[in-house]
């Protein structure tokens, strides 16, 4: 496993929103080096012929049917949103 | 970016080769003076399947409700809420791959691709990376009588997103739309101009539309369309660095965009530019595309709570069963079955419903004609001049039709007939079509019934020779026009209900 660089960390922040300052960027660049090389001890065992495993429960095709019922009041929808308009979540303008 | 490898570097080992290659390939420099160039487009549709209820939950699915009025935990991503697949979603999906001739895999999985925008209420979108529901399917065009393949490199299934409404300083986030069912259809980079697009687009509407899975409206936003564009000298068989075309509304948009986007790359080239890979807005109003963002990669993992579907041989040969002749091979059928002109049957089969109706038609038709062409021809004619007018004139599709099948060839046997001429016909056709009566009882109501009878035709020829002793001089010495003015003084006299061929006759006979 490579090491993880500062730009990395910058492009990981970029795609999470978040706005980190010089000094964090160093500290998590070398803590999630720290942790990625944790991780990549298991790496050192031989999972060739092991399936990759996305669920613990064998089930499959858990379907419900096609009906309507019944939605959320549009106050309690947006009782806990901050910020609230006409019937909107309200949030900053997003331009792209 | 490591740490994402992490993730996909496990899950490569059962995947096939292709899907993780992220095409970014290296750019085309420099200009070559002489060098022409050919566009390389690839297309990605979203199309909205038909349910009643959400893919994940029980809101409904219904246009036009009172913004977040069709929410619940689940599609809000209210902690501790369980996403349950639709089976329905499953069937339209499955059966959406069929007509675009994909292959289905056995098994199809969930993961949650994750990103952060505010119409995206969990935090990631529930879609197929890893395991899509389907892949390697095609779609039949036919360009300037060539019929080609387009490819499809996979199908998947995915929830739609929120609506996003863009106000002074704020932006407002309604969340009807997230969780609706989608289709993603990825095609490979087949497509070679924007012709090609429109026609690819128009056949994928129709095979969808024939199966019934959706109302592929693009206006309504059923059906969306971005478009990856890039160039390359003629006769090479490299990729170079495309861009990604969005905002288009309709399939002539699509089209137009496209041509505007190999312009500008063309001129770019031209100019020595380096292309960077990045998301280009097509501006309607202005007729350019202009650029959004770069394009960065949502990370993709596998979502714990929704379990893989398998999809058992039985269920897909029980939806194979169900599947409709799709368009373009009906449309050779009725050239060759009926005798119709190609352009006739490509306009008669771009619905299903309107093919049926033409079928049926046809076979009510059997009853007093004699099944040639001419006449599966008229019955066109009619269903393509007058009926399309009308029903498009009142908005309304042909399943909202009045006239029925029957009723419009019953029509066309009185004029074979020679009850009704084919212009009183015209007149009894717009009755109908708004009071769905039948032709007979209209001819009867308003006496519109031709007069072929000679000797009531002779009677009324003699008067109008006699008023137009003139004219009838005109014609003896020559002058042919003159009789096309006096058939029309007897068609006058009658209100438009003699026959004009026994008029003309008549004529003809009492001037030589």
């Amino acid at each position: 496993m490579s090491k993880i660089t500062k730009k990395d960390v910058e492009y990981v922040a970029k795609l999470a929103r978040l706005k980190l300052s010089e000094e964090e960027k160093e500290r998590f660049t070398k803590q999630l080096d720290q942790i990625l090389k944790y991780v990549g001890k298991l790496n050192k065992l031989d999972t060739e012929k092991v399936k990759p495993t996305s669920h613990v429960l064998p089930l499959k095709n858990v379907f419900r049917e096609d009906k309507v019922g019944k939605s959320l009041e549009v106050e309690k929808a947006l009782e806990n949103a901050p910020e609230k308009a006409r019937g909107f979540f309200k949030v900053p303008r997003i331009i792209e | 970016m490591k740490i994402l490898n992490f993730v996909r570097d496990r899950w490569a080992k059962i995947i096939p080769r292709g899907v993780f290659t992220i095409v970014n390939p290296a750019p085309l420099r420099g200009a070559r003076p002489g060098v022409e160039y050919e566009a390389i487009i690839g297309l990605e549709i979203h199309v909205q399947l038909k349910t009643e209820s959400k893919m994940f939950c029980s809101c409904s699915t219904e246009f036009g409700a009172p913004p977040n009025s069709q929410v619940c935990p689940v599609c809000l991503g209210l902690p501790g809420a369980l996403p349950i697949l639709n089976e329905k979603v499953v069937e339209q999906a499955a059966k959406a791959a069929l007509v675009l001739n994909c292959d289905l895999l056995k098994v199809s999985s969930f993961d949650k691709k994750i990103y952060f925008y505010p119409d995206l209420p969990k935090g990631y979108q529930i879609s197929q990376y890893y395991q899509p529901l389907a892949r390697s399917g095609y779609v039949d065009i036919k360009v300037r009588n060539t019929r080609r393949k387009i490819r499809i490199r996979h199908l998947h299934m995915e929830e739609d997103v929120g609506k996003l409404v863009h106000g002074e300083g704020v932006s407002l986030v309604d969340f009807n739309r997230a969780g609706l069912p989608l289709i993603e259809i990825v095609t490979e980079p087949d497509i070679r101009s924007p012709e090609e697009a429109g026609e690819f687009l128009m056949r994928l509407q129709s095979n969808l539309r024939y199966a019934g899975v959706s109302e592929c409206n693009m206006e309504e936003g059923s059906l969306r369309c971005d478009a990856n564009v890039s160039l390359r000298p003629k006769g090479t068989h490299e990729l170079y660095t495309k861009t990604e075309v969005k905002n288009m509304n309709s399939f002539k948009h699509v089209m137009k965009a496209i041509e505007y986007e190999i312009k500008r790359q063309k001129r770019s080239i031209e100019k020595g530019e380096k292309a960077v890979l990045h998301t280009r807005c097509w501006d309607p109003e202005r007729g350019i595309t202009v650029k959004m963002r770069g394009k960065a990669l949502a990370p993709c993992t596998p979502h714990p709570d929704l379990g893989p579907v398998i999809l058992e041989e039985g269920f897909i040969a029980s939806l194979r069963s169900q599947l409709p002749e799709l368009s373009l091979n009906r449309s050779e059928r009725f050239i060759q079955q009926y005798g119709i002109p190609a352009p006739d049957a490509s306009v008669l089969t771009s619905s299903k419903e309107l093919a049926d109706y033409y079928e049926e038609c046809i076979e009510a038709s059997s009853a007093f004609g004699d099944g040639s062409w001419e006449l599966n021809k008229r019955i066109a004619n009619w269903i393509m001049s007058e009926l399309l007018r009308e029903l498009k004139g009142k908005g309304i599709g042909i399943g909202a039709c009045k006239l029925s099948p029957q009723a419009l060839v019953e029509m066309i046997a009185l004029i074979d007939r020679g009850t009704i001429s084919g212009k009183m016909a015209k007149e009894v056709f717009v009755e109908m079509f708004e009071t769905g009566k039948r032709a007979s009882q209209i001819v009867k109501e308003k006496g519109l019934i031709q007069i072929s009878d000679e000797e009531t035709l002779t009677k009324i020829i003699e008067r109008i020779l006699k008023e137009n002793p003139e004219v009838v001089e005109d014609y003896r010495k020559g002058k042919e026009k003159a009789l096309g003015y006096l058939v029309g003084q007897v068609m006058r006299e009658t209100e438009g209900r003699a026959n004009p061929q026994i008029v003309n006759k008549l004529l003809k006979k009492r001037l030589k």
